[in-house]
């Protein structure tokens, strides 16, 4: 057997005061990465850091970014993390809000100079219904078939950003568009009221923040809260008390397809416009990042949502501002996983150095 | 009787002793656990450490074992002060232990797990050596089997045997009869007394009375993490040694015969049924009636479709649709309904396991409530009143003395035994009309599981039926108006009080009912 010279022991007791420890060391090392990986691209690491983290805060208009993305990461992440907490791995958000996206456009594609009140409930009813039938399918199949829900949501994501290129490229295309990949512009009724005058900043937030007051009252409430912490915390106890896996499951990935399939579209009903080929830079992915960081804790994800979003707009920023590229952000959001994970394990973990072995073995008497 | 020899010559101020503990303290944030313990055994010596839970017995092996380090104290290992750093280190000293919870890896099998602690040695060379020293000591195992198909007794022989292939010189077995038939109780300490004989020194933890008297030459009382005494335990009664060990008498509950009602309240007709995992057992053609307001009590050893028979009656297993009527409820056909259903008319359940199954280890006491007990006016539309889940967690701390800091306590937190009297206290504060009781007071202490006995007594007298699993046939005799026994998946017919004797059920136990319970069967159809 190899014995290394530490062993790794669990730390009991204490989990409240130090809960906030793996995300703020998590946070600290992003920002410090980030620092050295812009300045190893010739930026200087004061200027790196002031593109990245301050001057997302510089401007109304910047903040209002920030907040823009705040938005969607924060109603994706806190539907995801009620799934994870019952330990059903919801990975194809992003799948889910294309599929939103989409079935939010159809109706001012196809009902386009219409100005009617109901053409936003209507797209928003449209819009989660598509995503959680995206989920639905791997509900559907973990439940039937016991098939994996993490491969399943996984690989629907890229048949949900196929079925979009062909969507946008043939039936949904807007026939007067000289022939761009690109639906028609959304008539007034079919977009979010915007919010700060200045800023892009609409609606969603609003959501956003919903979504979170019915997080934390979901989670720290209500039965079936807790019946889906049980089923992932303890999966015998769960079966023990009669807690229905089979419920469990659907839920779990019902709620996540339709806050992602919400977030489409106020994508489409927001920033964008119209239907594209892009309507996520990747919120359906950084959203399981968000869930993480936050603790699965649905005030943790609030403030974990605005600081990934502060690092999407500060790619963003550097990119335009000092030529970093863009894969920046995607590395710093990988960065900050890892570190928290690692964090994780010293928090909840002690490491303790082993004494080394100072004794032969002792000749025995008896033997079998 | 050599061993009695030599061990008594080493008593006498022979030698020196093989290890000793001299003002050994270890201290808990909460409480200190070991106060100044001092203890020596001799080489030979079948030495026994008795307590209940929390007494601190478990801290002092885990001392001696390296697992835990002493915060002062001297340990001495053959007349050198030693420093035992870690398991390992007390391995390569000839130090084995039989833990009472296992350290075993659930995916590998028995044969990898020893491996792991048997330096340089390939799992497929120790199958044959296991499969041997198995045969030998009465411990048969199966050296390929997956550990987490095995039940918890079979984890224990596991445990025993790794230990054995490792030659110890002092050999601490926690608890290791509670999972053994009364018929492999005797091979067990033949094993122990041959072990001793060749010099090797037994620290034997126990809390029942009986085998320490028969075994032990000497025996150290602890209370309250203090050595309160060291006694020869052949000289003791059962009386005086219990005294010593909680420090007032056992209460033992008034009894009154049972008063079953005519309409069975569970009933098991011809059920057969096939475990969806293939290491477990198949129950065969079993026929069972619980009526309310008598206990019934299933032994056997463990292994033999206990645990199938629990996941069945309390529906964490279902039956197919055709089947259902082979598991009645108050007459009611429910075979194929899940644990919720039928707690639902009254079904309660106490599982073997306490952590993770019959509580979830990271919740609160208040939130393991909610777990079972959230029927009982705890949820107003959908949202639960934490007010009323908190009372009834308080509630069950204080009935059933459960020692914690309170209902925020996390279950982990909590001893074996004390999370044991929490789960009971909970399901029995359900009021059922059936109790289902898997080995009630497996690990926990003498006072405690006299309490339990004592309030499944109750439960009974006020009109529930009662069906309870147990390995440990004494209690069975204590508890239960009728007796069957479990055998490969076939149960036995039943057995009054009366006529259930040490002698027949221990037949029953290795199967003497099969052929006669055939023929009879033959006979009717």
């Amino acid at each position: 057997m190899i014995r290394a010279p530490w062993t790794i022991e669990p730390r009991l007791g204490g989990a409240g005061r130090s809960a906030l420890i793996a995300p703020l060391a998590a946070m600290f090392v992003t920002v410090l990465v980030g620092a050295a990986i812009t300045s190893s691209l010739g930026v200087s690491p004061f200027r790196a850091l002031y593109y990245l983290y301050i001057a997302p805060f510089s401007t109304l208009f910047n903040f209002g970014e920030v907040l823009l993305k705040t938005a969607p990461l924060l109603l994706i992440a806190q539907a995801l993390a009620i799934g994870f907490r019952a330990k059903i791995w919801n990975i194809g958000a992003e799948g889910q809000l294309i599929l939103g996206a989409i079935g939010g456009s159809l109706l001012p594609i196809f009902f386009n100079d219409s100005d009617s009140i109901l053409m936003l409930p209507g797209m928003v009813a449209l819009g989660m219904a598509c995503g959680m039938l995206w989920a639905a399918i791997a509900a559907w199949l973990r439940v039937r078939f016991n098939a994996n829900e993490i491969l399943v949501t996984l690989m629907l994501n890229s048949i949900a950003l196929q079925l979009l290129y062909y969507l946008v490229s043939g039936p949904l295309r807007d026939s007067t568009g000289y022939n761009f990949p690109q639906s028609v512009q959304f008539p007034d009724s079919a977009m979010l009221p915007l919010f700060i005058t200045g800023t892009r900043l609409n609606a969603s937030l609003l959501v956003g923040l919903a979504a979170t007051a019915f997080a934390w009252f979901f989670v720290e409430r209500s039965m079936i809260g807790y019946k889906l912490e049980v089923g992932g915390a303890a999966p015998n106890a769960a079966r023990y008390a009669g807690f229905s896996e089979t419920q469990a499951v659907w839920l779990s990935l019902l709620i996540g397809g339709a806050a992602a399939g919400l977030a489409g579209v106020f994508e489409v009903a927001g920033p964008l416009g119209q239907l594209q080929r892009v309507v996520s830079p990747g919120y359906g992915f950084s959203a399981i990042i968000v869930a993480f960081l936050g603790g699965l804790n649905p005030i943790g994800i609030l403030f974990a949502a605005l600081f990934v979003a502060v690092i999407f707009v500060g790619g963003d920023i550097s990119q335009t501002s000092a030529g970093v590229p863009y894969a920046v952000n995607t590395v710093l959001q990988g960065v900050l996983l890892v570190s928290y994970i690692a964090a994780r394990l010293f928090v909840d973990y002690r490491v303790r150095l082993r004494a080394p072995l100072r004794f032969e073995r002792t000749q025995l008497q008896w033997r079998p | 009787m050599d061993a009695n020899a030599s061990a008594a010559s080493n008593l006498e101020g022979g030698d020196a002793p093989l290890l000793e503990l001299i003002g050994v303290t270890k201290a808990f944030p909460s409480i200190v656990a070991n106060n100044d313990v001092s203890l020596s055994v001799f080489s030979g010596e079948i030495h026994a450490v008795l307590g209940e839970n929390g007494a601190g017995k478990s801290t002092l092996m885990k001392l001696i074992y390296g697992v835990l380090a002493p915060d002062s104290g001297r340990i001495r290992w053959q007349g050198r002060e030693v420093v035992i750093g870690a398991p390992a280190q007390a391995r390569s000293l000839g130090i084995g232990m039989v833990f009472q919870h296992f350290s075993l890896l659930e995916s590998l099998t028995v044969a990898e797990n020893i491996s792991l602690t048997m330096p340089g040695e390939k799992p497929r060379g120790l199958e044959q050596r296991i499969v041997e020293i198995g045969g030998r000591f009465g411990l048969p195992i199966d050296p390929r089997a997956l550990v987490h198909s095995l039940s918890v007794g079979q984890r224990q022989r596991v445990e025993i045997v790794r230990c054995l292939l490792q030659q110890p010189r002092l050999l601490i077995m926690d608890e290791p009869t509670s999972v053994l038939p009364p018929t492999g109780i005797p091979a067990l300490f033949e094993t122990i007394r041959r072990l001793a004989s060749d010099g090797c020194a037994i620290l034997f933890i126990s809390h029942k009375l009986e085998e320490i008297r028969a075994l032990c030459q000497r025996a150290t009382v602890m209370r309250g993490g203090r050595v309160i005494a060291t006694v020869r335990p052949a000289e003791e009664t059962n009386e005086t040694l219990a005294r010593l060990m909680i420090g007032r008498d056992i209460p033992t509950a008034a009894r009154r015969p049972p008063r079953p009602a005519a309409a069975p309240a569970l009933q098991l007709r011809s059920l057969d049924y096939e475990p969806a995992d293939p290491f477990g057992t198949t129950l065969k053609n079993i026929d069972l009636t619980v009526k309310p307001g008598e206990i019934v009590g299933i032994a056997g050893v463990s292994g033999n479709g206990q645990r199938e028979l629990a996941a069945v009656l309390s529906g964490e297993a279902t039956l197919p649709r055709p089947l259902r009527a082979s598991l009645l409820i108050a007459g009611a056909p429910c075979g194929d309904w899940g644990a919720d259903r039928r707690r639902r008319l009254g079904l309660a359940f106490v599982p073997e396991e306490r952590n993770g199954r019959g509580a979830v280890p990271e919740m609160s006491l208040t939130k393991n409530s909610l777990l079972t007990a959230h029927r009982l006016d705890m949820i107003r539309r959908g949202m639960i009143a934490f007010a009323q889940v908190r009372a009834y967690a308080e509630a069950c701390i204080k009935d059933m003395d459960v020692r914690c800091s309170g209902p925020s306590a996390e279950a982990r937190s909590l001893s074996g035994g004390n999370l044991q009297k929490f789960i009971i206290g909970r399901e029995i504060g359900l009021k059922p009309k059936i109790l289902i009781v898997s080995q009630p007071t497996w690990g926990v202490d003498v006072g405690a599981a006299a309490a339990i006995r004592r309030r499944i007594v109750e439960l009974r007298d006020s009109g529930a039926a009662v069906l309870a699993i147990s390995d440990e046939l004494e209690e069975l005799l204590e508890i239960a108006d009728r007796i069957h026994v479990i055998f490969r998946g076939r149960l036995s017919p039943t057995l009054a009080r009366e006529e259930a004797d040490g002698a027949l059920i221990g037949g029953y136990m290795t199967g003497g009912f099969v052929a006669a319970h055939d023929a009879r069967k033959a006979v009717t159809a």
